[in-house]
């Protein structure tokens, strides 16, 4: 506290050598503060962006894909087996168990890695070695998601041809590179949330007679529970939105998957896949799996905001 | 210190205790190389492949099958305009709102609004962006598709993690700077211009670098609104092929594995540096905060 007021007066000191003088005439001073309320009201504006847009994507997704839905019938859409546009049967389940699964494998192999790489980086590397770590988790995290796509093409989808038959193109493919997609998200923000952890708590931990290892899995994780489980969530929503690379590599049949090795394809594949040459109702129905997509987006949301809240509230 | 902590233990548990930790360890270190592992083996992978195929050719010339020609420059351009567009849009908007955030906002209703508009944002997925980009600003708006069309939906999606970035570099922006701004008598506005922005500056670049990384790598929400033609855009108005969509079109059409290497190293040689200068700036922010 002290120091902190003693830079105070510092700084003070310093910045009075270029100080303009506040005695101003009235009348410019009134026409100063009637500027300063027209740019807040500006800012404030800016602000208002983003609920706009929010609210115009809203509407719009839902003006434009709500009627195919009602016109296709809400549960011949939703638990349909069979897409096919060009005979007007438009059933998007196998697109959601698919969604569901690619998503699923991928939260569950980056939940193990990315969990244990985090705990690696927040408490047992070296210095030297978070150096080397970070910097790549970061760039991993900035690649393209076309890259990854364009890798699991080449490397993945071709092994996987290789050992476990087929033509490669498969649920398990998209898992594997969703997986590697969403691990620095996982990562990062389970790192930070565990570096966040007060020191007094593994110390205490450490005094009590505890190993590190039994003090990492019992005080600090739990203790960054909140952090761990945003993380997986954001990382959730990255791998259930995924479509290009997806697109790439799992084949894109629209049946329901009775192996890791069959061909799926998603919610987000069908979008892209035929926006490019649909009208009128087919099209209508890709905005209807735009907003069956939305709402699992919007129910992930929900979720993730009580966890910040829960934590903002302890 | 090992052997008096666990006096009371029976020597068993202890030993189970002591294997549970060896395992735990280990794995520990197997996933983080693991994670490491695949890190190196895709970076190496694309630009080892890649690298061979890129020449000045490459980058320079036109893209044009059939007469032999197949260079990325108007990928290229098409990117650089979109990214230009983005920055520019996006750019004063997230700062406003920053702003507004930090320093006019009081904790209530519109605060919450807000917040929670700016985290919905940036959970929607780049194909719903591009959904809503196709039918409002391609259809309704009647700018066709078009880099302009691709720029304004991009803008809306790297808003967030401009606002967020803004946001922690104005919050790190010590209290006694602003304090001692306004004791002298300036305004909230001549504070916020003269004192807070200038220090926070470093943090702001990093929010347009991190954005622009994020509109590089985009394709959904491109391909959809700005179209895949592989002509030299001539205004904004024209319609373009980002080098992402390029390298999805290649992989997906199967065209060329040498191609689309080229055009993956070159995608991520620019992620690299872009990656580099963020961190390099957000080293100065740090030196900042803890020197001042």
């Amino acid at each position: 506290m002290a120091a902190e007021s003693s830079v105070s007066i510092e700084l003070k000191g310093k910045e009075k050598k270029g100080s303009v003088s506040h005695f101003m005439k009235k009348n410019k001073k009134n026409m100063g503060s009637i500027l300063e309320k027209i740019i807040e009201n500006i800012f404030f504006l800016c602000a208002c962006m983003a609920i706009l847009s929010v609210v115009t994507i809203t509407v719009y997704i839902f003006a434009k894909g709500s009627p195919a839905i009602f016109k296709i019938g809400i549960a011949e859409f939703v638990f349909g087996m069979v897409w096919m546009p060009t005979s007007g049967v438009f059933g998007i389940f196998p697109m959601i168990v698919a969604s569901i699964l690619a998503t699923l494998g991928a939260v569950v192999i980056g939940i193990v890695v990315g969990l244990f790489t985090a705990i690696f980086l927040a408490e047992i590397a070296p210095g030297w070695l978070v150096r080397i770590f970070r910097p790549a988790i970061e760039l991993l995290a900035g690649i393209p998601s076309v890259v990854y796509g364009f890798f699991g093409l080449i490397v993945i989808v071709p092994l996987i041809s290789e050992y476990l038959g087929g033509a490669g193109n498969s649920l398990l493919a998209g898992i594997i590179i969703l997986a590697i997609m969403i691990l620095p998200t996982i990562i990062s923000i389970s790192e930070t949330s565990m570096r966040a952890v007060p020191p007094s708590y593994k110390e205490g931990s450490l005094a009590l007679g505890a190993t590190h290892i039994q003090t990492i899995f019992k005080v600090i994780v739990p203790a960054a529970k909140s952090g761990i489980l945003a993380g997986i969530v954001l990382g959730t929503g990255r791998a259930i939105g995924e479509t290009m690379a997806i697109i790439l590599i799992t084949g894109n049949t629209p049946l329901i998957p009775t192996a890791l090795t069959d061909r799926i394809r998603t919610l987000t594949a069908n979008i892209a896949l035929e926006m490019g040459y649909a009208h009128g109702l087919h099209q209508e129905a890709l905005f209807a799996t735009g907003v069956i997509l939305f709402i699992f987006i919007m129910i992930l949301n929900i979720v993730l905001n009580a966890i910040v809240y829960k934590k903002v509230n302890q | 210190m090992d052997t008096e902590k666990s006096k009371g233990i029976p020597k068993k548990r202890r030993g189970i205790l002591r294997i549970k930790d060896r395992i735990l360890q280990c794995l520990i270190w197997a996933f983080s190389f693991i994670t490491m592992g695949v890190l190196v083996w895709i970076l190496i992978y694309i630009i080892s492949n890649g690298i061979s195929h890129i020449n000045w050719e490459f980058i320079s010339t036109i893209y044009k099958p059939v007469n032999n020609q197949h260079g990325i420059f108007p990928m290229i351009l098409s990117t650089l305009y979109i990214v230009l567009i983005t920055i520019v849009i996006a750019t004063p908007i997230g700062i406003c709102s920053a702003i507004y955030l930090v320093e006019y906002s009081r904790p209530g209703k519109v605060l919450s609004l807000i917040r929670f508009a700016t985290e919905t944002l940036s959970g929607i997925p780049s194909i719903i962006y591009g959904l809503f980009g196709y039918i409002f600003f391609v259809i309704a708006l009647h700018l066709k598709w078009s880099l302009l069309s691709g720029a304004l939906t991009l803008s809306i999606m790297v808003l967030p993690t401009i606002i967020r970035t803004t946001e922690e570099s104005l919050k790190s922006v010590p209290i006694a700077y602003k304090e001692g701004s306004l004791a002298l008598g300036a305004t909230k506005l001549t504070t916020i211009a003269k004192v807070i922005l200038p220090c926070a500056i470093s943090g702001i670049l990093t929010a347009v670098i991190l954005s622009i990384g994020r509109i590089v790598g985009e394709t959904a929400a491109v391909y959809l609104t700005a179209g895949y033609v592989t002509r030299i855009p001539t205004s904004i108005m024209d319609s373009g092929r980002t080098l992402s969509v390029h390298l999805y079109q290649l992989a997906k059409e199967g065209i060329s594995f040498e191609q689309s290497f080229a055009t993956a190293a070159v995608l991520v040689v620019i992620v690299a540096i872009i990656n580099l200068f963020a961190t390099t700036l957000a080293k100065g922010i740090k030196k900042f905060t803890i020197g001042g």
